[in-house]
């Protein structure tokens, strides 16, 4: 029940967050200093998420399939691969190296 | 109007476009956010209330890391901000009156302000037909995409033997290698990569996200010089 109640307020306060934009008078957002810093706050959250979601076990760091992962999406994203296929060599990937006894 | 017609149509079949390769992702959204431990009502409630990808796969991965539900609200709101930021833009380009304000609001993503702002700057009703074919086609093949997906999920059982960890870690990567292009955001990226790392043992579940985004915004505040070029080279491309 509470993970639905967290469902609904992260919803709305997206939605809020949006909104925002058409009815913050335009001099509070407009700002180019508060625009870079949110350009740069999107990347550093996607960056951390990056961290987070390859190495952390609970309160662990751990390397396993998922570093393997991590890798193969780097490259598929060099060669300017779309998302979707970045996703899937993604578990391709890491679910071939648990099948073959590894992470 | 009639001289933008044809502006009017190319844009409509670009923002379809984009919206049929972004529902596709929505598959492996649907799927990630079941492996995370939601179902799938949950799921597609994000989909159709939230609608915004990155905010949506920081919410379920913060949820499946084992985070409390606050934290992936506070990680899913901050990776939300930058629309408000779109929404500004939107705003002087659309003009919504009323009830079209949160309709708008709602379509304001990466992928809709992409589209508009690929239209010439002097074709207005060719962005404005970019900006609601973008926002409504990805909002139709996000929704669908998303409870395929998760119905998907549900069949598939354990989400390691899947390698679904490893797609989710592959997803936020392809988030954000678009966003590296300039020094100072692949600067940043290290900062946040070095901050979750070191607060990963130290503190719980989707704390080192925020902590991460914390000492970013610290970095970036002090970071910023005046060129007066940055604002526009950092909104003209969000996708």
């Amino acid at each position: 029940m509470s993970l639905w109640l967290w469902v609904l307020v992260a919803a709305l306060a997206c939605l809020a967050i949006k909104l925002a934009g058409y009815l913050v008078p335009t001099e509070v957002l407009d700002n180019p200093r508060v625009s870079h810093t949110a350009a740069m706050v999107t990347c550093g959250l996607l960056a951390a998420l990056v961290v987070s979601q390859t190495f952390a076990s609970g309160s662990a760091l751990v390397v396993d399939a998922r570093l393997v992962a991590i890798a193969v999406a780097a490259l598929a994203l060099l060669l300017r691969a779309p998302f979707i296929v970045v996703v899937v060599l993604g578990a391709v990937s890491a679910a071939l190296v648990r099948a073959l006894g590894w992470g | 109007m009639s001289r933008s017609a044809p502006g009017v149509r190319s844009a409509v079949r670009q923002g379809v476009s984009v919206g049929l390769a972004t529902g596709a992702y929505g598959i492996s959204f649907g799927a990630l956010s079941v492996a995370a431990g939601l179902d799938v009502w949950q799921t597609c409630v994000l989909s159709l209330l939230m609608f915004t990808g990155g905010s949506q796969f920081a919410f379920i991965g913060v949820i499946g890391a084992g985070g409390a539900g606050a934290a992936a609200t506070a990680t899913a709101a901050l990776l939300g901000v930058r629309n408000s930021l779109y929404g500004l833009q939107m705003a002087s380009l659309l003009r919504p009156r009323g009830r079209w304000k949160p309709a708008a609001a709602h379509l304001t993503i990466d992928e809709s302000t992409a589209v508009a702002l690929a239209q010439p700057a002097d074709d207005l009703p060719a962005r404005r037909a970019g900006f609601w074919a973008a926002g409504l086609a990805v909002f139709s093949f996000w929704n669908l995409a998303t409870l395929g997906g998760a119905l998907l999920g549900d069949v598939l059982g354990d989400p390691a033997r899947w390698g679904l960890d490893g797609a989710a870690a592959a997803a936020f990567l392809a988030l954000l290698w678009p966003r590296l292009a300039r020094r100072q955001a692949q600067a940043i990226g290290v900062v946040a990569a070095l901050v979750a790392a070191i607060t990963i043992p130290l503190v719980p579940a989707g704390i080192p996200v925020l902590a991460a985004a914390a000492v970013t915004a610290v970095v970036a505040w002090f970071q910023y010089r005046e060129p007066p070029h940055v604002r526009a080279d950092e909104q003209e491309a969000p996708a």
